[in-house]
């Protein structure tokens, strides 16, 4: 482990169960254990719905854990902490600000005086491509662009853990791949550790360390790969590798079993 | 290669010829509705005023076109029993506005409210849903004992009619924000207050809006009703006159003022409403 201190996440036996509405008692997430270093990237795959989310939001705040602990930094997570940052799956940019009120409006929130927050906002509107958009609306943007100004909007906070919960995945394939560049380049020059939450395999080899895959629900970690591909990684090109199809390969043969317990329950359930 | 392709050089004067007819059958289409339109009033108008002059149905009744358009004609020029048109008319949008104002107000306040705290929603939920049960018209005459015939009783009226569709909306839309959208604004840092007024308020006013339409005519029911029991003033009052000495026309023409008075400021509330949401998508088929 490359960190000076503690693991930049640290999730410990954490499990969460929520209450359907019919009253029934759903385990999303049991006996999670699962360590982030600083400046990691970490995929997390898994079969669909399975509670991979649940573990970002445990992560970030939003919920708590029904047992076990979870760690940012060392600390106990209580409350939404300002170290994190959380692009989601839809759409949540504010559809009645503009693309640069959108980007100010972290550090606004956060006290920081408009003119700063201006200038910040539109250095990171032009680090992703925006800045001749800032006056526009979200709905006068394309899905890819919206999902630039989610980016922007998380990264202008300086996050020390980016939390991604299937981000690109509304998105169409090529924008998909250009977008998972841009979000490489972003994140390299920002040393947040960054927890990928996705469906994709290819998507996730192509852009972290370390892969985890997820047991069927409620999910608990199964196996962890590392990822040994050389950075700056280009998503395109890492495809083709040999390494990579070799790596492919290794973890579908874990995840692929999970898939297939996930879809048997589902025609279980159909019948 | 399909055949537009290949005959793409030649195309744009031809696309534009046709681009031509297609805006001149556009411009066409507009004018016969709106000839139809015309035609369509005049034929109710004519067929009404027959009617009543070959006393197919009676006169008396229901008067004409002729003898309302006279009335009105006569209540702009002369004035009415109870004072100039104009003057009935200002006390009737003034007791609505008001009236619209204050149940707007109190309704958006307390919808966000408990649209936002759980807690007043669970103990003022049954009383707001019992006060909504009851027809609230019937108000309008205790309305009237406990104000007395001044504009505050037709306030009054006015404000409760307009209070709860409002409230209801508000809370609807406080309660319906986009839960992706609230999370995201407190990763991002906002508190709970900046929650309230920068992500709740902000995507309840489409809800709000809607309700706002709908208010300002139960508004102008509000003061007309009140002003029908008993007032001394307004366009309620008219009609109540005019009924009194069973002058239908009167009764007609009174409609026909409030009719232009609904519209007109249901205009400016459109008006308004284009300006303020300017971030939302044009919808298809919105220019009626």
């Amino acid at each position: 482990m490359n960190s000076q201190t503690s693991p930049a996440i640290e999730l410990r036996g954490a499990s969460k169960a929520f209450r359907t509405p019919s009253g029934a008692l759903h385990t999303a997430v049991r006996d999670l254990d699962l360590t982030v270093g600083r400046g990691e990237f970490v995929a997390v795959v898994g079969p669909t719905g399975c509670g991979k989310s649940t573990t970002l939001t445990l992560v970030s705040g939003l919920e708590e854990p029904t047992e076990g602990e979870v760690l940012v930094a060392g600390e106990p997570v209580r409350g939404i902490g300002d170290k994190v940052g959380f692009v989601f799956q839809q759409d949540a940019v504010f559809p009645w600000r503009t693309v640069l009120s959108n980007v100010m409006a972290g550090p606004r929130f956060r006290g920081v005086p408009k003119a700063e927050a201006k200038e910040r906002a539109r250095e990171w509107l032009a680090r992703v491509g925006l800045s001749s958009f800032e006056d526009r609306y979200p709905h006068q943007l394309s899905g890819g662009m919206r999902k630039r100004v989610a980016l922007a909007a998380t990264f202008v906070n300086d996050p020390e853990i980016l939390l991604m919960d299937e981000p690109f995945s509304a998105l169409d394939v090529q924008t998909r791949a250009l977008m998972s560049d841009e979000l490489l380049e972003l994140w390299a020059g920002t040393g947040a550790s960054v927890v990928f939450v996705t469906h994709d395999l290819e998507e996730s080899i192509a852009l972290a360390d370390k892969v985890v895959v997820m047991t069927a629900g409620p999910a608990t970690v199964k196996e962890v790969f590392e990822i040994d591909l050389p950075r700056p990684r280009k998503v395109e090109q890492v495809r083709m590798e040999p390494r990579f199809i070799e790596i492919y390969r290794e973890i579908w043969s874990s995840l692929g079993e999970e898939v297939r317990i996930t879809r048997e329950r589902g025609a279980v359930n159909v019948a | 290669m399909s055949p537009e392709t290949v005959t793409a050089p030649a195309a744009s004067p031809v696309k534009t010829e046709r681009t031509q007819a297609r805006a001149r059958a556009a411009r066409n289409r507009k004018y016969l509705v709106l000839a139809s339109r015309v035609a369509l009033l005049f034929a109710v108008l004519g067929l009404w005023e027959w009617l009543a002059r070959a006393a197919v149905i009676d006169p008396f009744n229901f008067s004409m076109p002729s003898k309302i358009w006279d009335q009105i004609h006569t209540w702009v020029v002369d004035g009415t029993a109870q004072g100039s048109l104009w003057e009935q008319i200002w006390y009737t949008l003034y007791e609505a506005l008001l009236g619209w104002i204050i149940g707007v107000v109190a309704g958006v306040l307390l919808g966000i409210a408990l649209g936002r705290i759980r807690f007043l929603a669970d103990v003022l939920g049954p009383y707001i849903k019992v006060l909504n049960a009851l027809p609230r018209i019937v108000l309008a005459p205790i309305f009237l004992i406990w104000f007395g015939l001044g504009p505050a009783s037709k306030v009054a009226s006015a404000v409760v009619l307009v209070f709860f569709p409002v409230f209801f909306n508000a809370f609807q839309g406080a309660r319906e924000v986009d839960r992706n959208l609230v999370a995201n604004s407190r990763i991002l840092g906002a508190s709970n207050r900046q929650v309230t007024f920068q992500v709740v308020i902000p995507s309840a006013t489409s809800w709000i809006f809607t309700s706002l339409h709908v208010s300002f005519g139960f508004a102008l029911i509000g003061a007309i009703v009140g002003e029908y029991i008993g007032a001394t003033k307004g366009l309620g009052l008219l009609v109540a006159a005019s009924q009194g000495t069973f002058n239908a026309a009167g009764v007609y023409a009174a409609m026909a003022i409030l009719a232009v008075v609904a519209l007109l400021a249901e205009g400016l509330l459109t008006f308004l409403e284009k300006r303020l949401f300017r971030w939302k998508p044009a919808e298809s088929g919105a220019d009626r």
